[in-house]
């Protein structure tokens, strides 16, 4: 037999067992709170991603017990309409997210009239947190417009998610490159401004993955994470012992990444099932509540005060 | 084309090997790997979609064993712990702690020594590759007679010390081939390769050497790294050439470009960990849009017939 015949027959065998032997049994409970923290919508210009419409994405995050994901536009990262990638992330949300997409729109402040941007997303879409691309958007932590951002979406209850990067910076397209953000000023600048929520996203891995006390002092001030980036035999287990309390919620950055390298994440660790409940869905209950929150009716006005368009 | 791996004069031929693989397959791997793995359906059992694939007894191709411990076999008997939970029953192991990115001689030899001894206690789990490096061409011959040749070893690893299209590489190669020991090459391109250490080889240059000795196989380590794209491109015209998914993130497209440009049987699944972990690299595999008989061929049987021909050799039935 050559290693044509073999491949083949080896596949033929594998295909029929796979047929008869359904895990159907071992899938969790669908009533199961399971959030992920970490999805987008549309595409990413360099690469083709498993999901370039709500539906697929919602239909593999249920089949995989998910019942809430927190969903940012990837489209927000290069774009300056933020406003219409909003309402376009807003509108997919509601028509095609299956109960469990919750959007996240975002805020660019080096452009012009962003507060009308931030109130939008709070007002009219009713939008429970933002999503920042500090590195694709051109400021640091320690620039006055991102504490401004900051306090703004604090006094509106915003939480707000700071994605450190979206891809590895080694293997971006030549024209497109972007470092991670450096995070070392979020502690001072959250120290001064305690009500904030903020959680990072895509933060370990080449950004501080193994810098223990960065997280030790992100976690001080309160600060969330979540897992698509965090890496290591048993990475889950090994940060929750280095840094007692971490706020470590589930994310995937799907469909960028494959949604079950996040997944096998929870398997890999042995977990307490207190542990396991914190990832799932603990934190992530803790920060937004497990159903979308009251927002205000929307205003008249913008927040500069003239008339609300 | 000279043979590929396996097509030597063994006494058991692709047929019967088939036979064996799929009795392997329909008695699940033994031991305490099956049982964590059945204890644990709960948080992530969806992920493997197929019962199959959870109880195959996952062959990884590219395993450090970096996990905490005060022996080299306690660190080894950490990272079983976790392969148990993954359901990954073989591990390739390779230089062990600390690092050098051009080590002399003295330094890889005590990193081999380190793995000789996990594998005086791990050899039922662990296969052993050389760490050599192609720059003291002479001590790095001396050190594959000591571990493969004449050691329980049935691999080499080759890192960032020397480029791979060097022409010290080739006694390596030749003397590879003579012993059945599988070339895991590391390569990655980093800024399109602008940004690789000095001596860091890429897929381009890996394929130069295969071409310089064909019907040899290697492993592509990592294939390009986060530019797997330009990787799988570079190998596709060496047959020889095998895909290692391991080591870069879990980015989706790279397994069923590999499947589709290269075949599925040119495709292995490697992990890169303790630095990695288990759950991302095999999520890629078990994520990707492919047949569940091209994951299983990727998971477990492309490797399993790459390292046959060595581990007859050493009287290993596996």
């Amino acid at each position: 037999m050559d290693r044509r015949a073999f491949l083949q027959h080896a596949g033929s065998a594998a295909a029929a067992a796979a047929v008869a032997a359904p895990l159907a049994a071992a899938a969790p409970a669908s009533t199961a709170l399971f959030v992920d923290t970490n999805v987008s919508l549309y595409r990413w210009p360099t690469r083709r991603l498993w999901a370039d419409d709500a539906g697929k994405l919602v239909a593999k995050l249920r089949r995989h017990g998910v019942s809430s994901a927190w969903t940012g536009n990837f489209e927000a990262a290069l774009h300056t309409d933020m406003a219409g990638a909003n309402a376009r992330l807003a509108d997919a949300c509601a028509r095609d997210g299956g109960g469990i997409l919750r959007p996240f729109g975002s805020v660019n402040p080096t452009i012009p009239d962003w507060p009308e941007d931030l109130r939008r997303c709070h007002e009219v879409h009713r939008m429970p947190g933002l999503r920042l691309f500090p590195n694709y958007h051109g400021y640091t932590l320690d620039d006055p417009r991102f504490k401004e951002l900051l306090e703004r979406a604090t006094e509106r209850g915003l939480l707000v998610q700071i994605a450190l990067s979206m891809e590895d910076d080694r293997s971006q397209n030549p024209v497109l490159q972007s470092a991670p953000v450096a995070v070392a000023p979020l502690p001072d600048v959250l120290a001064k401004l305690p009500g904030a929520r903020v959680m990072l996203l895509n933060s370990f891995s080449r950004v501080i993955g193994g810098n223990h006390a960065m997280i030790r002092r992100l976690t001080e001030v309160s600060v969330a994470f979540e897992l698509a980036t965090l890496e290591g035999a048993a990475g889950v287990a090994t940060l929750l012992n280095a840094v007692p309390g971490v706020r470590l919620t589930f994310g995937s950055h799907s469909p960028y990444y494959y949604f079950e390298a996040a997944l096998l994440k929870l398997q890999e660790s042995a977990l307490s099932p207190g542990q396991l409940a914190s990832v799932r869905h603990g934190w992530a209950d803790s920060l937004l509540g497990p159903r979308p929150q009251s927002v205000p009716s929307p205003s008249t006005t913008r927040s500069d005060g003239r008339p609300a368009r | 084309m000279a043979a590929l791996p396996g097509d030597g004069p063994h006494h058991m031929n692709r047929r019967d090997f088939l036979t064996a693989s799929a009795l392997a397959a329909a008695s699940p791997f033994a031991g305490r790997a099956a049982a964590a793995l059945d204890q644990s359906t709960g948080p992530a059992a969806t992920a493997w979609e197929a019962d199959e694939l959870r109880k195959l007894g996952i062959w990884d191709v590219h395993c450090h064993v970096t996990t905490p411990g005060k022996t080299p076999p306690h660190r080894m008997e950490a990272l079983i712990k976790i392969a148990d939970r993954m359901g990954v029953e073989r591990l390739c192991i390779m230089m062990s702690a600390p690092w050098h990115y051009e080590p002399t001689p003295e330094q890889f030899r005590r990193s081999n020594d380190d793995v000789l001894e996990i594998l005086k206690h791990w050899n039922s789990r662990a296969f052993g590759f050389v760490y050599l490096n192609p720059k003291y061409i002479t001590e790095s011959l001396a050190e594959l007679e000591r571990c493969v040749a004449d050691g329980p070893m049935i691999g080499i690893k080759l890192w960032v010390g020397w480029r791979c299209n060097r022409p010290e590489l080739d006694p390596i190669v030749r003397r590879a081939a003579e012993l059945n020991a599988l070339i895991l090459q590391h390569t990655w391109i980093k800024n399109r390769g602008q940004g690789n250490l000095p001596h860091e080889s890429t897929p381009m240059e890996l394929a130069q050497l295969s071409a310089r000795h064909p019907g040899v196989p290697m492993v592509c380590g990592h294939t390009g790294g986060g530019d797997w794209a330009l990787g799988i491109r570079a190998i596709r015209e060496r047959p020889e050439l095998h895909a290692d998914l391991g080591g870069g993130d879990p980015v989706y497209g790279e397994v069923e470009m590999a499947v589709r440009e290269l075949g599925a049987s040119r495709v292995l699944y490697g992990s890169d960990v303790a630095g990695r972990s288990f759950a991302s690299q095999l999520g890629r595999v078990l994520g990707a849009e492919i047949s569940v008989a091209d994951k299983r061929l990727i998971l477990r049987e492309n490797l399993r017939w790459l390292l046959r021909p060595a581990l007859r050799r050493k009287g290993i039935d596996a």
